[in-house]
Parts: structure tokens; sequence; C-alpha cells
């Protein structure tokens, strides 16, 4: 049975290597639902979040292939019990008076935030699981959304564990 | 004292041992050439690129180093996507280097510019495009070191023409620091004794013995375990030979057109013991009809090959050589104590019985003893002529069936062919490869058909000028055989677009225009006495014009998509099968009425 995965994977942050993870996941059929990347707190290294929707034995390969590019240095699937997950969006909404104080409720009610505002027209900031960041879109339907832009997923295990952890990525940074 | 960064390719190549490079110059690679004159290495010229990448293929294939070939930018470097994806499908140890455009016209769509790294991603192990010249040394270092290490493959590196003429001051040393690339070596110890747990548990257990062993270089290891285990060993299109076919354990080729025995051992088998294999379509046939008895032994140094196509009961990652090495010491250590008794399964019955399918069910062949040349004689004549020292490579089509099934082969390495790929043209330039590799006291001989010969001859003139004496057998039937074998199974005999005029080109005159000898086989009766003239002959290339039927077809044979059950010997078999199908089919029509 299909479902989403979340993979963090961390790689060399080298020219070309966003393609390299892109292409394998073209090539071999894969099907990437959400892919986020950036700097970590090593500059030498970049970390992926990508979201897979699989069955299990597929999973297993997509995982065995992409460890095998070189730069490729560590992949973690994260249980969604055990993990925090969070996409950002941002909506841009008619809002006349008339209807501004029911959205700008609305926003508070997502704990989003009212990052512009013009004449007729609010653009609101939300984070948060994809689910509810459907929901909020949802409920501003209504009112007219002129634009929309989500990021892809990022993530991290919860507790004190590190992708890191046990990995010679640490020790390699105090050189 | 400061060099060139083409000078710093000259001296990495010389610090990695390389002996040989196969190439072509032009634009952007030029300064490469410069400093070449005078460096450490030979250079074999090439006349087309794919020519310099299947001679590295096929040196590599031979000596189990890496091959090296060298061209330039843009359109060289597109030549070499068909060997590159062909030695990253076989596994073979291949570095290419190539010429760019400098780096200030990369992307401004400059003259003989193409994206390499970005076409050839897909297609290699591994490839970079360098940056600066201090980045030289290293970048080949890796590189060389990719291509050989873990799962052998192809690995390019890109070099933009400003970088080859940078000042830099020299450095080499041998330290590799590859964080994401760690092959996993040595096997899992826990895995490896349950693997011996499970053949001894075995009634009806077999080895499928694949490519990775020769790779590795454990012909040694495996006949030491299939003989202490007493395990039967087929060996696929890749593996021919890592188990001598004379060898009493070995039951053939499985696949496609495999060996009977070879065919029929995999769909009997309770225990597949799969090492350095993949589970190729061409081995399994229909994948949910494969081998239905079996659980699975599978050892690989690549982790995703394990379970990508067979569901596995004892994954075994690591060196086939080490793994081996470690099964062995497992029962020598049992040995020891005198516990090696309960490892030991009984196969006594299951090889009897394999030993009568492989004497009931030969290869056929219906030759006359005048008259027309049956092309599996001619192949059985080559053998009979250069024996077991030479080394065999083929092109791809019927006459790599036959020569994969009639030759018996004695080691790794002896049979080069290009299994996974299917490249036609692989045979000529990758002979000429070999040839280098295997140096003046090993016959190579290249077994190629009539359309795959014409796909890549132009490489006779390189080894001719280079002094590469290679004979070139061409087993010429006029047709592109195994497109027209599946027309006449497949597609009622409407042959299509696969007809080769035999005399076109006359293949003596050809010959003569290389300034080669020249022999042609027209009938049986001239075979032996042609050979003995064209073995004569040693200090030139030679070249074998062998006229056979035109019409015979490779059996046994599993018809594409069917279990391979239906492993069928002879055409007849083939006609009948088809004919009992058609007439299933009218029935069931029937009753759909009715």
């Amino acid at each position: 049975m299909n479902s989403n995965h979340t993979l963090s994977v961390l790689v060399e942050n080298k020219p070309g290597v966003l393609t390299r993870i892109a292409g394998m996941f073209a090539r071999r059929g894969y099907n990437i639902h959400s892919l986020a990347v950036g700097p970590t707190d090593d500059e030498r290294v970049s970390r992926l979040t990508v979201v897979v929707g699989t069955e299990a034995v597929q999973l297993e390969q997509i995982i065995k292939q992409l460890n095998k590019l070189v730069h490729v240095l560590k992949i973690l699937e994260l249980d969604p019990d055990d993990a925090v997950e969070r996409e950002m969006q941002l909506v841009k909404v008619t809002a006349d008076p008339a209807t501004r104080s029911q959205i700008i409720e609305i926003a508070e009610v997502f704990r989003a935030k009212i990052v512009d505002v013009s004449h007729d027209a609010l653009t609101i900031e939300a984070a948060g699981n994809p689910a509810k960041l459907e929901a909020l879109a949802e409920l501003l339907a209504p009112y007219g959304i002129r634009e929309m832009v989500r990021s892809g997923t990022i993530a991290l295990s919860r507790g004190t564990r590190s992708i890191t952890d046990g990995s010679k990525l640490r020790m390699q940074r105090a050189v | 004292m400061k060099i060139t960064g083409a000078q710093a390719v000259m001296k990495s190549l010389e610090m990695l041992g390389v002996d040989t490079v196969f190439g072509y110059p032009g634009g952007a690679i030029l300064p490469a050439y410069d400093p070449m004159i005078e460096a450490g290495f030979e250079h074999v010229l090439v006349r087309h690129e794919q020519g310099a990448i299947h001679m590295a293929e096929g040196y590599a294939h031979a000596t189990g180093r890496v091959g090296v070939c060298i061209v330039t930018s843009g359109p060289a470097a597109t030549n070499l996507v068909t060997g590159l994806a062909d030695a990253n499908m076989d596994s073979i140890p291949v570095l290419a280097i190539t010429g760019q455009v400098a780096t200030t016209a990369i992307g401004s769509d400059a003259f003989q510019e193409a994206d390499v790294t970005g076409i050839t991603m897909p297609i290699t192990k591994h490839n970079e495009l360098v940056h600066t010249a201090e980045r030289i040394a290293g970048a080949l270092k890796e590189a060389y070191y990719i291509a050989k290490s873990g799962r052998p493959g192809p690995v390019l590196v890109d070099l933009p023409k400003d970088v080859l003429n940078e000042l830099i001051d020299w450095h080499w040393d041998e330290h590799i620091d590859l964080p994401g690339y760690r092959p996993t070596i040595r096997g899992h110890g826990k895995m490896v004794k349950e693997a011996l747990d499970l053949i001894a548990s075995a009634k009806r257990p077999v080895i499928y013995a694949g490519g990775g062993l020769i790779r590795a270089g454990a012909g040694e290891e495996l006949r030491d375990f299939a003989e202490r285990l007493q395990l039967p060993v087929v060996t696929t299109l890749m593996g021919r030979g890592i188990l001598p076919d004379r060898h009493e354990l070995t039951v053939g080729m499985p696949g496609m057109h495999g060996h009977y025995a070879g065919v029929k051992a995999l769909q009997e088998t309770d225990l597949l013991v799969t090492l350095g294999a993949r589970f190729d379509d061409r081995v399994t046939g229909r994948l949910d009809a494969f081998a239905p008895l079996a659980k699975v032994i599978h050892v690989d140094v690549d982790p995703a090959e394990i379970g990508k196509n067979r569901e596995v009961d004892v994954p075994i990652v690591g060196d086939l050589k080490v793994v081996l090495g470690q099964l062995l010491r497992v029962l020598d250590d049992k040995e020891e104590k005198g516990l090696l008794e309960p490892l030991l399964p009984d196969t006594t019955a299951w090889r009897s019985h394999l030993d009568e399918l492989k004497r009931d069910h030969p290869l056929l062949l219906d030759q006359p003893e005048t008259g027309v040349l049956k092309p599996q004689t001619a192949i059985r004549a080559i053998y009979d002529t250069w024996g077991d020292d030479a080394v065999y490579v083929s092109g791809v089509g019927q006459h790599q069936m036959w020569a994969a099934q009639h030759i018996p082969y004695s080691r790794g390495g002896q049979w080069i062919n290009s299994g996974g790929l299917g490249t036609m043209g692989f045979a000529v330039p990758a002979a000429i490869g070999a040839k280098v590799g295997v140096g003046r006291d090993v016959p190579v001989i290249a077994i190629d058909g009539d359309g795959c010969f014409q796909m890549t001859f132009q490489e006779i003139a390189a080894a001719v000028q280079h002094d590469i004496p290679v004979i070139f057998c061409v087993i010429n039937n006029g047709f592109l055989g195994m497109v027209r074998q599946w027309q006449s199974l497949f597609y009622e005999d409407r042959l299509s677009q696969v007809r080769l005029p035999q005399d076109c080109p006359d293949l003596l005159k050809l010959a003569d225009a290389y300034g080669i000898p020249g022999f042609r086989v027209m009938h049986v009766e001239d075979l032996d006495a042609t050979l003995a003239k064209a073995y004569a002959i040693t200090d030139q290339p030679v070249l074998i014009d062998f006229r056979v039927d035109p019409d015979e077809m490779v059996f046994p044979m599993v018809p594409s998509g069917a279990s391979n059950d239906d492993v069928l010997e002879t055409a007849e078999q083939w006609y009948a099968r088809a004919a009992a199908l058609a007439a299933a089919k009218l029935a069931a029509a029937g009753e759909d009425q009715l």
C-alpha cells in the first residue's frame, strides 16, 4: 500500500547534488511528493527532506539507490509519530473592509501571521503540517485566494538524538 | 616549479599506474595532448570515440584493471555515452576523461559545448566537472578509486580547457576522502552462518553465479566453496567461465538462450545461492514464475541489488572474494572441530538428476558433412583452433548466444561481451582493448556478427596502426539474425529491414584495404584448412568471413515474457507450442460464444 514517507538526507554541499538526487528519482520512476533543501549548521553539508509516496519494498530500494550516490552522506527515515514536520505557506487573499477582520480571526485561530496588508488584500504566513495548511486554505477560499505558495516539508526527529549521531560527520567537523 | 593542469593530468595517470589510454584529440582536450608526448603511458588513437570507450571496457574486462579513455568535449564526449551506459550495466571499471569548454564559456552554448556531466549522470557510477587545476589530481585519484572499488563502474571527469592550462604546484598523496562512499567489504558474520545453515538443509541447492564473481576475482574461492559443499553451479552470460564449463559441478548457462539443464536447474531448485548475479529479466523470464520453489541467499557488493527483483531470505552485502573466504573459514573451523558433517547438504540425487538433464538435452546442431556451414560449427571450430588460452569477445545477437553456449570457458575474463546493455558494435573495439590488456602471448578472438561488425569495424585501422593483432571473425549470415529470428517467431515470418547483403561490403577487399590478411569460409569442408592458415598468423590482425547458414536460429529459447518452464529446444517445438496456444485461444473463443 502506498503511503507517505519522510526521508532526511544529508549530502555534501557540492554542485549538482540536487540534480543527482532528482534525476535518480526520475529515472527509476519514484514519485517525489515534496522536496526541501537547505544548509545545515555545517557549511559543507546540506540537508534535504524528501517526502515520497510509496510502498515499503520500494522505499527500501529508494534508500539504497540514494545511498549509492557518492555525495549522499546519510539517510534517515523519520517516523511521523516521533518527528516534527513543518511546511510553510504564504496566501494572498482578497480582503475588503467588510471581510478583513473575519480573515484576521481565521488566521489567529491557525496561529498564522499577517505579513502584508493592502487596500483589498492580505498576505498570510502560516506554518504547520500539511493537514493544517490545507484546512487554512480551505477556510480562506471563499474570500478569494489570489495566489498561494507552499514549501516542501522540513522535519526533525523529536528528542535529543541527531541524524549525525554515531557518524563521522561530527568528528570531521572539528578538523 | 609550477606545472599546467594538463601536466597534472599526465602525472596523475602515471601515479595511478595507467599503462595505456585509448583516445582521440580535439579542441578542448588539446592542452592534454601536448604533455602526452612525454607521458609514461601508451596512447591508442581510435577512429571514433565510441571505439575508445569500448576499448577501455575490453581492457578492463580482460585485466580487471581500470580502463582509461580520453576524448574532447561536445560531440566526442557524447560519443562516449553508449560505452558509459554499457560499462554501467556490466559493472566495468572505466575512467573517462573528457575535455570541456573553458569555465568562462560554460553555459554560453560555446563551440563543442555539451553538458557532459549532466548527460552522463544517470549512466555513470559518478562524475565530476573540475573547476580548478588544484582539484585535478584529487578528482582523477577519486574517480579511479570509485571506478574499481565496491561494485565497479564508469566514472567520468570533465576538464575545462582553461583548467588544463592553469599553472599550479604539483601535489600528490594517496589519501582518499569520500565520506559518502564506503563500500561494505566484509559480510555480516551472522548472515554467513545462516547461509550455511540454509544450504545444509536444502535438497536441491544451486549456485547462481554471475559476473560479480569475475569482478571480484573470486574464481578460486567459488570452486573451493562449490566443491566442499558439492553444489551445482550455473554461470550466467556475464559469469561464463568463472567455474570452468568442464568442471563436473557446472550445469551450464541459465536464461532465455541458456543450456536446457541450466534453465531447469534454476526452475527446480529449492535454494538459490546467488553470488554476484542480479536476477536480470533475461535470466528470470517471467519473474513471478522464476525459481518458484526456491529460497534465496543473495551475496552482492551492491546492497541495492539485494531484494531489487526477488525477495531474499539471507542477504549478505560484501565483496564476493571476501565473503566466500568467510564462508570457507567457517567450514574450516567446523571441520577442525569435527562438526562439518551437519553442514553438508546431500546433493547426490540432485546432481545425478542434473547430469541426466545435461546428457539428455545437449545443444542440438544439425551440421551436414559438406556444403552449408552452420554458425555453431564455425564457432566451435574457432574454439578448437585457438583453444583455452584465448580470450573470446563478442558483439550482440545470435553469434553472441552461440559463442556463449558452444565454447567451453575455463576462467573468468576469458569471455567478454556486452550483456546488460546489449551494445551492437562492442566486439571489434573491445577485442582490441582486451588484446592491449592481455599482451602478445594470449590470442584475442573477436566473434562478431555481420550487423555488429559494420557498426565499428573502422577500429581495425587502430589495430593495424598500433600493431594489435586481433583475430576478427565475422559470422556472416546476411541478416540481423536475432531480429530476424524474432520476426520469424513472433511476427509470422514477416521480415522487416533485417537483410544485410552478405557480400556488401566484400570482407576480403576490406581486409585488403586495411592491409591485413583476409580469409573466407564458404563451406564446412573449407573450415579447418582456412583456420589453420589464420592460426599461423600471430603478428598482425586477421579478418575471417564465415559465410554461414542464414536460416539458423538460436535454441534453446524461452519465449519472451514466458515462464522458464517453457524452455524450447528446437524450432519444431516452438511452432508446435505456438499452434497449441492458437488452438486453445480459438477453443476459448468458441466457448465464449456458447
